[in-house]
């Protein structure tokens, strides 16, 4: 107990310090720390879906694309320079405090989770796998393509000048670099106090979800599904609560991505981001959350390193030219996965065989 | 007629070409174990999932402790009040024996989203309830020691008295086994056996479908034979080896009675 006490004030003071020291090593490593919390978050909602109630979703990403698209309307120009009605409403520009945009992220997201999770509800396996993939899809390409007649998403331009988070009554502006008991916090910085919070409130949560009787229903219905009904579950409404509540956290996500980027377009959201997100869920440990949160870091982090890693050695220039150091990275990634996923198919951290194996049957 | 548990008249269900069940209805009493047998293919498992809501029957009416239930979801009849196992055995195979048989507590249970967010007292008595009538059950079907071992880790005849406790843990009016002896050694069947006992004694009403006619004979208080989806024979134990219809359809026409 006192040794667990111990790991977890090393851990909360190291979690502290890392951006501070990834600041001397520059602004750069701090923000692929936050991109890395980010995929977090994204990993832990996705793991409601796929880890517990065993849902399939590929199209994952579409929730990270709406609360990103929220907020990019309701905190840029973009809405009040197309439609004079609303500049007449506000003057100002639109100018949404966080504490109603995380919470709108959220909501909105989790109610489209509900509505694209009712169609596929007679899904299984490959064929819901298949359906989520051609929904994700079909939201980016909404995105795409909704800037005419009327000009809401601004098509492939994207929405610039979204607004940087301010914490209100503190009056931090998480855009702004300062400094806190003498130490210089840069904008990257405060994200990461605000995004790991977040990461740390939603590891809280679905630890708690996972021991519960809605976590059990779903782990249930993963399981066996006709068990599950057999028992009392609505299996119909379950699922559907799972779709919701892992859209939920892409929407977040999606909220603190716009913020954090400043700029969104429907190239961010692209089927290759929700395989990403799948394969971190994967490769950590499906359904285990310290495994998925493993994953996450990792895939995020992986792409990064390696970028800097060839920058340093100059691979192009070793090769003569013959191996981009883009196509090298991307070689390797699928390398270092398929290397894990045939050394530890269950996942890099999986969760524990309970109770490893019976004894010989008793009587 | 207060002690009706179950009351089933004139189900009947048509597969395609096939009659798989013709007006057949039972009546079973409180407490008593009634045993539904007949060869293979006579509608034993059809019957099954029509009550248990699997199938959409044609016809019939269904009551439930007196009161009209339609077995057209199978969540809506096990919140009624049948709970039922599996021929081959169904659990939740990655959690814990204790956790299979906490999700049978679901229907019987209310606590959503918030409560488990946010660890009301509500939520975390309700929470050590199910838990401690889990490991109760556990502790009655005898595997009380395997609380924290994955379902799947356990041996097969472990596994079944898992299935029976989690289908206890929804307070089930009546409780349905269908096969429970399938696949079972000589022992095995006599623990199986001491168990039912046990659940009848104790209050419970059970539907047993099974096979093995010998444990039927032994533990049934009545029976009713199904033979090509109709209902050839109903009544104890000893008066059902003894009618001519049954011994017709178990052993072929033309044998005689010794």
């Amino acid at each position: 107990m006192k040794n667990k006490l111990v790991i977890f004030l090393l851990a909360g003071l190291g979690l502290l310090v890392l951006p501070l020291l990834a600041q001397y090593a520059g602004n750069f490593w701090v923000r692929i720390i936050d991109f890395a919390l980010l995929y977090v978050l994204l990993a832990l909602g996705l793991n409601i879906v796929v880890g517990y109630a065993g849902l399939l979703d590929l199209g994952y990403i579409a929730f990270y694309a709406i609360g990103a698209y929220m907020f990019g309307l309701l905190a840029s120009p973009h809405l009040a320079e197309t439609f004079p009605a609303i500049q007449s409403l506000f003057p100002g520009g639109l100018h949404t405090p966080i504490w109603v945009v995380i919470p709108l992220g959220a909501a909105i997201a989790g109610l489209a989770g509900v509505i694209l999770g009712a169609p596929t509800l007679k899904l299984r396996g490959d064929y819901l796998a298949i359906v989520t993939l051609g929904f994700g899809e079909i939201i980016r390409v909404f995105l795409n393509n909704l800037d005419a007649p009327v000009n809401i998403t601004n098509g492939p331009k994207g929405l610039l000048k979204i607004d940087s988070l301010k914490i209100p009554f503190v009056g931090i502006d998480l855009g702004k670099s300062g400094s806190l008991f003498g130490f210089e916090l840069s904008s990257v910085t405060k994200y990461y106090f605000l995004f790991l919070a977040i990461v740390l409130i939603s590891v809280l949560i679905c630890y708690r979800l996972q021991r519960s009787r809605i976590g059990r229903a779903w782990m249930a219905i993963r399981e066996d599904e006709i068990a599950a009904k057999a028992m009392g579950i609505n299996t119909r409404n379950m699922k559907l609560l799972a779709f919701g509540m892992g859209a939920t956290f892409g929407g977040v996500s999606g909220v603190l991505f716009a913020t954090f980027q400043g700029f969104v377009s429907p190239e961010s959201f692209a089927l290759q981001e929700s395989v990403m997100v799948v394969a971190m869920v994967v490769l950590g440990g499906i359904g285990h959350i310290p495994g998925v949160i493993l994953g996450a870091l990792l895939l995020a982090a992986l792409p990064e390193v390696l970028r800097w890693v060839s920058g340093e050695l100059d691979l192009q220039m070793l090769t003569g030219g013959r191996l981009d150091a883009a196509i090298l990275r991307q070689l390797l990634i699928a390398l270092a996965m398929i290397a894990i996923m045939l050394a530890r198919p269950r996942g890099l951290w999986p969760s524990p065989e309970h109770g490893k194996a019976a004894p010989a049957a008793a009587s | 007629m207060s002690n009706v548990v179950l009351e089933v008249k004139g189900a009947s269900k048509r597969f395609g070409g096939v009659q798989a069940l013709s007006d057949v209805g039972i009546t079973i009493r409180n407490s008593e174990i009634y045993g539904l047998i007949g060869p293979n293919g006579a509608g034993k498992t059809t019957f099954f999932n029509v009550i248990t809501g699997l199938y959409i029957p044609d016809s019939g009416t269904f009551e439930l402790g007196g009161k009209p239930y339609k077995p057209s979801a199978v969540h809506e009849v096990a919140k009624a009040g049948i709970a039922r196992t599996f021929q081959n055995i169904r659990l939740f195979p990655e959690m814990t024996a204790l956790e299979n048989v906490m999700v049978g507590r679901h229907v019987r249970s209310g606590s959503g989203l918030l409560g488990a967010m946010l660890r009301t007292a509500r939520f975390e008595a309700e929470e050590a309830g199910i838990a401690k009538l889990a490991q109760e059950l556990l502790d009655y079907v005898g595997i009380g020691k395997y609380t924290d071992y994955k379902a799947r880790t356990l041996s097969y005849g472990d596994q079944r008295r898992l299935e029976i406790a989690r289908a206890l843990a929804t307070e089930p009016k009546l409780i349905a086994l269908d096969e429970p002896a399938a696949g079972m050694n000589t022992t095995e069947k006599i623990v199986l056996r001491e168990l039912i006992d046990r659940i009848r004694k104790d209050g419970r009403t059970i539907l047993l479908i099974e096979h093995d006619v010998k444990l039927v004979m032994g533990l049934c208080d009545r029976v009713t034979v199904l033979d090509y989806g109709k209902q050839i024979a109903e009544g104890s134990p000893y008066d059902v080896q003894r009618d001519e219809k049954v011994i017709e359809a178990y052993l072929g026409a033309g044998h005689k009675a010794h």
